[in-house]
């Protein structure tokens, strides 16, 4: 049970280096945690989200549930990224990239089993999550 | 008249500093010689000056607030002054902003500084702050990076047309060319093709495929600086003024999963549609134009987004070098950043800067056959804001 002044600051593990530490959808960490990437619904319009949302824009409800990302989407784009900013030197190379899923996008990265040479724009990927070498979490791309 | 709407609205004078790799001055020392520069060429004083804009981006030097200490350095104490920012576009912001003072006659000539002092970080350190202008909840954390966004769409571009890592060499290569003659660039060297085709040559080392160094903007320190004017001061004050023809603005989403494409950048094209009907031009009455070439991927885009090309076809107008200082549309013929350098908040001022000079006939060895009306395109993060400027000689 969370104590009194407890702070929820969740959203810290969330990628090699966060730069969030609470956030009204920590929860995602939860499932992330668990196994599962999840974006967020509006309970009122049915709006769906990624990356979630903890308010809904189009009809200004906060009243939001959690779904399971399941399935495959197609890859928009990716680029393989030989220098790094401050604070991802050790992540060198890796691959970022967007997919489209129809009624949403995801920005993320390629897992780092897949070789870049085998990636093509439009090939179905699904999206996983995923735990770094320094113990953080996140989530990344397979080809699905 | 003050304000009103039929009132027009002009550049009275323009200045720029020297883009270098490192400025051997603060802030305020950087502001002033683009000040200084812009007081030069005209009749005005400061005392004519009744506000200031400053703009700039965030986290490269430590002053909080910096329009209260760049007033009180360029004497424009006790008028009016605001601080403006728009990551990259923070100097067309700027210029908006004087636009809607003077035209709602609050003010009647107010002074537009951009700068930015770049070199006080490390390159891996303005990798990450510039990273930190896209979305820090949701992309920062996979390791973002402006050049990788960039190049993302430069992929999708080359998958969806065939564009190639020669088009955008063609890009660098033309920048290049009037890098070599600007004196206010950083890079002044030439390059050519062959330095991309040479795997052991910086050029074509790979940054964040499948941008290399040579598709990328060098970091720079520089100030540029804008005096907008009512018509009455302008005419009062400047032989030459050149007139704000149209403006437009718009914005996407910052996290890349909020929008339709990435072959080019919707608040671009949104905000040259606004700025094209507010002018009552189109894209073929445009005569020389500075785009955001950031990366060369970037001025193609542009091409594309600002109408000089179908979407699709910007290959075909670099390869054709119509965009070169002779052409149908010439681009870019001062350098663009990929030559000039990018000093974020000075970028906008400067891009306007050059357009001014060429309406004046002023632009010297890079000035491309009497120009009637020129263009500005000048972008903030990856694509997030689209700032379009239609400027006119008359």
């Amino acid at each position: 049970m969370p104590k009194k002044g407890d702070i929820d600051d969740r959203f810290k593990r969330f990628g090699t280096v966060s730069f969030t530490a609470i956030s009204k959808t920590n929860d995602f960490v939860a499932h992330l945690e668990e196994g599962r990437v999840c974006g967020t619904a509006c309970r009122k319009c049915g709006a769906v989200f990624f990356p979630p949302r903890a308010d809904c824009c189009h009809c200004v409800s906060s009243d939001m549930k959690w779904f399971e990302i399941t399935g495959t989407g197609k890859l928009v784009s990716f680029s393989k990224l030989t220098f790094a900013p401050l604070g991802f030197e050790a992540d060198v190379p890796y691959c970022i990239a967007l997919l489209d899923y129809g009624s949403y996008k995801i920005f993320g990265r390629i897992a780092d089993a897949v070789d870049p040479a085998d990636l093509a724009v439009g090939m179905p990927m699904k999206t996983v999550s995923n735990t770094l070498p320094n113990g953080q979490r996140n989530y990344v791309f397979e080809i699905g | 008249m003050r304000g009103g709407r039929m009132s027009r609205i002009a550049i009275i004078a323009v200045g720029q500093s020297p883009f270098v790799r490192q400025y051997p001055g603060s802030i305020r020392e950087l502001a002033f010689e683009a000040f200084r520069d812009c007081l030069h060429e005209t009749p005005l004083t400061r005392k004519d000056i009744d506000a200031s804009i400053v703009c700039s981006a965030p986290e490269y030097d430590r002053q909080r607030s910096p329009a209260g200490v760049i007033a009180e350095y360029l004497g424009l104490n006790p008028q009016a002054a605001f601080y403006v920012e728009s990551l990259c576009s923070s100097g067309t912001t700027g210029l908006r902003l004087a636009y809607a003072l003077v035209k709602a006659g609050l003010h009647d000539v107010v002074a537009v500084i951009g700068f930015q002092k770049m070199s006080e970080i490390s390159s891996s350190e303005s990798q990450e702050r510039m990273g930190r202008g896209a979305d820090i909840q949701w992309e920062s954390p996979f390791g973002t990076m402006m050049p990788a966004y960039y190049a993302m769409h430069a992929q999708a571009h080359m998958a969806a047309y065939g564009t190639t890592l020669d088009d955008l060499a063609r890009i660098r290569v033309k920048a290049a060319t009037y890098g070599q003659i600007n004196p206010k660039a950083v890079y002044r060297k030439p390059v050519t093709s062959d330095m991309f085709a040479d795997p052991e040559h910086i050029m074509a080392r790979t940054v964040s495929t499948p941008l290399r160094v040579g598709d990328c903007c060098a970091n720079a320190d520089g100030s540029a600086c804008l005096i907008v004017a009512s018509e009455e001061k302008a005419r009062a004050l400047c032989g030459k003024p050149v007139w704000i023809l149209g403006l437009g603005s718009a914005t996407a989403s910052v996290n890349l999963s909020g929008r339709d494409s990435l072959t080019g950048l919707s608040a671009a094209r949104q905000a040259a549609q606004q700025a094209y009907a507010m002018a009552g031009v189109g894209p073929s009455d445009i005569d020389v134009a500075g785009v955001h070439d950031c990366f060369t991927i970037a001025e193609l885009m542009a091409c594309e987004d600002l109408g000089f090309a179908e979407p699709g076809k910007g290959r075909e107008l670099i390869a054709s070098r119509d965009t070169y200082r002779e052409g149908r549309i010439p681009v870019n013929v001062d350098g663009g950043l990929l030559s000039k350098g990018h000093p974020i908040g000075a970028t906008g001022g400067s891009l306007v800067r050059t357009i001014v000079l060429q309406l004046r006939q002023e632009a010297g060895e890079m000035q491309v056959d009497s120009p009637e009306i020129g263009l500005v395109h000048n972008i903030g993060g990856v694509g997030l804001y689209g700032n379009v400027a239609i400027l006119g000689r008359s």
